[in-house]
């Protein structure tokens, strides 16, 4: 509608409560928008948002027979969905709205004693998104089909519950896992808060259910190679690292019949490399063809060709399985996926590198995850708690909390509350007066944070059996060379006088950081990370699951701290997210493709080499070169239009008669 | 309002990053000077040469860029190419005369609302220190 007309634009200002009337004088804003050019209304309302607000928007579109609305509010990150869709109840294309971010530009930032800056600044900002309103056009949302397909990086607890939920929905689901086994942190610990569960007696079921459920595709020893694509239609590579082990569909398809890895471990009772094994924090032995622990899903071994000296014995001892290929390569698998979740959880920090506590220089002073293989039935010492320096049973125990959580000092140190060392030294201490009757327990700490349902309650359990609690950060650990006895120097804030602690073995509540590689892997998908590192999440409070690029959603630490229940949680809200999609069976994608105007175009080609999708190609029309789109393949970043020398590219909603329209009406006013 | 010079600063910024981290600087509250308007693109690379060059042309009395840090550009690499052309933009203004301080480019991320109010009390410092810009003489 309203094609060759001159602009009727409609401007609404929203007061906000006083979020944006306290600062400005929204009088004067809407008395000012209606001297300017193509307005033909302008109202004013306490929220514009809401249902009134937006009835406002509905009424005068036809009313004025307006060609475009202008809502100065808040971010257009926030309410330019909400606000469109008022737009195009009323009648108009949704795209002829346009938003003056009044609040978190303008409002929020000038709030002392700017009163008429702010007012002006307002002003300039409907000036120009009327500007830009008087020449926005008519777009069509293009609507793809989305892959009924999933994938879920990382198989810990939240990896596992993200793909369980989406299986169970009745989406095909990739779940893949870089290390060989799924089940993640949660499968090296021994007991949870509060409820004391057996972690692994809750865990192994749902390692068992994801193993056997028909929509999920189990693909562990895997990592993200590279991903391309948009929602919908992620097409993503896989590299599937060279295992070393056939599995038993592996070993059928190759024609071994009756053979692959049936996990007896006769392999690996006769191969003669021995490494530490990191699912016991090194502690225990394992081979160069090993399984990390006995519950592993799959129950496939695995070769680690860094160690491996290839002599073949585990090749003989397997007989007539056939399933150890020692010259295994690496492969590459493509797949197509409609949504993803990221849940990579997170490793410890090098801890070491506090000094001052002495981790990794004395003996007996061990790390928070090295506690829970000690103490765990199934760990290297089948769950009696020995010491590392002469495998005695402590009696003196303590615990540092905080250790380079909320610390400021830089280096590996985290400002940050790592949210769960609280709970688990709690419960460590539990286990010990379980395990070891008699024993002293000593835990430093700056808070204790027993936010959860019934954690405040475990911690008065936790006081009333005996454990001492010193407010306080350690600042010095010595070791006492004859017994390797520590001494743990802290001031006592509570009794303002500094102690002197001597333990048997002292247990470092270590930060947590992004896993190794994170980093490396959001980029692929393009989503953003935060200033402590941690996945960014689309909005905090709103969308805590989803992120920037659409289709993609984070579940559990990855995100940012959280504990197991808040990890099932979120992962459960990430699943469902992302189902939602798929389920629909086809997106909208925003309108802001590249446009060739044929007329213009030179057929230089500079844009093809500058688009980063390969979505502009050269192709002979009417006996000359042009340029043209895969509207598929544009993300509309623009790229391409920023630099056409001939101008001939039109970037839709972004075009440059809009933006030299903004950037005339800027300087439209003068000096102030 | 003061008689102090109150320059007219042109941002043009990034949907992702900087945008969002402006977003993020009013949630949070810090303050910062208000004579910096913004316009929105979905990416720095975007921006034509002739955008900036136009705002000097009409009398901006600065202009500055801001988008994604390198190597978290939501469309992988449109803020390498458009810091290129940025090159290119100083070059130019310092060739017709024109201090090219009064044009910068920075990169803030979303997570980075505080670095956002830094650059816009930065750049606003810097554009007062050069004065009005000598382009408003040939306008009037």
């Amino acid at each position: 509608m309203a094609e060759n007309t001159e602009p009727r634009i409609g401007v609404f200002v929203c007061h906000c409560g006083t979020n944006i009337a306290g600062s400005m004088s929204i009088d004067a804003v809407v008395e000012y928008a209606k001297t300017l050019p193509y307005v033909a209304v302008a109202d004013q309302y306490q929220y514009m948002c809401s249902t009134p607000g937006q009835k406002k928007i509905d009424d005068a579109i036809k009313d004025y027979n307006l060609t475009g609305v202008v809502v100065a509010a808040c971010s257009p990150r926030l309410h330019e969905p909400t606000f469109r869709t008022a737009t195009k109840e009323g009648g108009l294309n949704p795209f002829r709205f346009e938003m003056a971010n009044i609040r978190e530009q303008n409002s929020w930032v000038h709030m002392h004693g700017m009163y008429d800056e702010s007012t002006e600044k307002a002003e300039d900002q409907i000036r120009m998104a009327v500007a830009k309103a008087a020449k926005l056009e008519d777009l069509i949302p293009k609507s793809v089909p989305v892959e009924h397909t999933a994938l879920v990086v990382g198989a810990g607890v939240g990896g596992m519950q993200a793909a369980l939920d989406l299986a169970s929905a009745g989406i095909k689901t990739y779940l893949v896992e870089a290390s060989p086994t799924i089940g993640g942190r949660m499968s090296q610990l021994d007991k949870t808060f509060p409820t004391l569960d057996c972690s692994q007696c809750i865990l192994t079921p749902k390692m068992v259910d994801v193993g056997r459920h028909p929509n999920i595709e189990m693909m562990t020893y895997t990592e993200v190679e590279n991903v391309e694509g948009y929602i919908g239609n992620f097409d993503i590579t896989l590299r599937k690292k060279a295992r070393g082990v056939l599995t038993p569909k592996e070993a059928t398809a190759k024609g071994i019949v009756g053979g692959g890895c049936n996990g007896c471990g006769d392999c690996t009772s006769v191969c003669p490399v021995v490494k530490p094994n990191p699912f016991e924090m090194g502690m225990a032995p394992r081979k160069a063809i090993y399984i990390y622990h006995a519950q592993v899903m799959p129950l496939i071994y695995t070769v680690d060709f860094d160690s491996c000296v290839k002599c073949g014995l585990c090749q003989d001892a397997c007989g007539e399985k056939k399933a150890i290929d020692l010259e295994m390569q690496d492969e590459f698998i493509k797949i197509k996926v409609g949504t993803a979740v990221i849940a990579t959880g997170f490793d410890l920090i090098p801890i070491e590198e506090k000094r001052e506590w002495g981790y990794k220089r004395y003996d007996n002073v061990i790390s928070s995850l090295e506690f829970e293989r000690l103490i765990c039935a199934s760990g290297p010492t089948g769950g009696h708690l020995i010491r590392p320096s002469d495998g005695k049973t402590p009696m003196a125990v303590g615990y540092v909390l905080c250790a380079g959580s909320r610390d400021n000092t830089g280096g590996v140190a985290k400002a940050y509350c790592s949210r769960f060392c609280c709970m688990y030294s709690l419960k460590h201490a539990h286990q010990m007066y379980e395990k070891i009757p008699g024993c002293k327990v000593y835990l430093f700490y700056m808070d204790i944070r027993s936010f959860g349902k019934a954690y405040e309650e475990f911690y008065y359990r936790i006081q009333n059996e005996g454990a001492k609690f010193i407010r306080g950060r350690v600042a010095n650990v010595l070791e006492d060379p004859a017994t390797k006895n520590l001494h743990v120097f802290a001031e006592d804030t509570l009794l303002g006088r500094p102690v002197d602690i001597e333990v048997e073995l002292l247990v470092l509540a270590a930060a947590i950081q992004p896993k190794d590689g994170a980093n490396v892997l959001r980029k692929k998908f393009g989503v953003s990370a935060s200033a402590d590192g941690w996945m960014l999440e689309a909005h905090p409070k709103l969308n805590p699951c989803g992120t920037t690029t659409a289709g993609v959603f984070l579940a559990g630490v990855c995100q940012g701290p959280k504990d197991i229940p808040d990890t099932v949680a979120q992962a459960e809200g990430a699943a469902s997210a992302a189902s939602i999609p798929i389920h629909m069976g086809q997106v909208e994608l925003e309108p802001y493709f590249a446009m060739c105007i044929e007329d213009l175009c030179a057929g230089c080609g500079m844009c093809v080499n500058l688009c980063p999708y390969s979505a502009l190609a050269l192709v002979e029309k009417d006996g000359r070169s042009v340029m043209e789109v895969t509207e598929a393949k544009c993300k509309g970043c623009g790229t391409c239009g920023g630099f056409c020398p001939g101008g001939a590219i039109k970037m839709q909603h972004f075009t440059t008669p809009q933006i030299a329209a903004q950037i005339d009406a800027f300087f439209a006013r003068g000096d102030a | 309002m003061s008689d102090e010079y109150n320059p007219k600063v042109l941002a043009i910024i990034c949907n992702w990053c900087s945008y969002a981290g402006a977003d993020l600087a009013g949630g949070a509250r810090i303050q910062y000077p208000p004579n910096i308007r913004a316009i929105r693109v979905m990416c720095t690379g975007r921006i034509d040469m002739l955008f900036i060059l136009k705002a000097f042309a009409e009398g901006a009395d600065g202009v500055l860029v801001s988008g994604c840090h390198f190597g978290d550009c939501h469309y992988l690499e449109g803020n390498y190419k458009a810091a290129k052309r940025m090159f290119m933009i100083k070059a130019l203004l310092r060739n017709i005369g024109l201090d090219d301080k009064r044009f910068r480019m920075t990169f803030v991320s979303a997570s980075e609302g505080a670095k956002w109010a830094t650059v816009m009390t930065d750049v606003t410092n810097k554009i007062k220190e050069l004065g009005p810009s000598p382009i408003k003489e040939f306008k009037n």
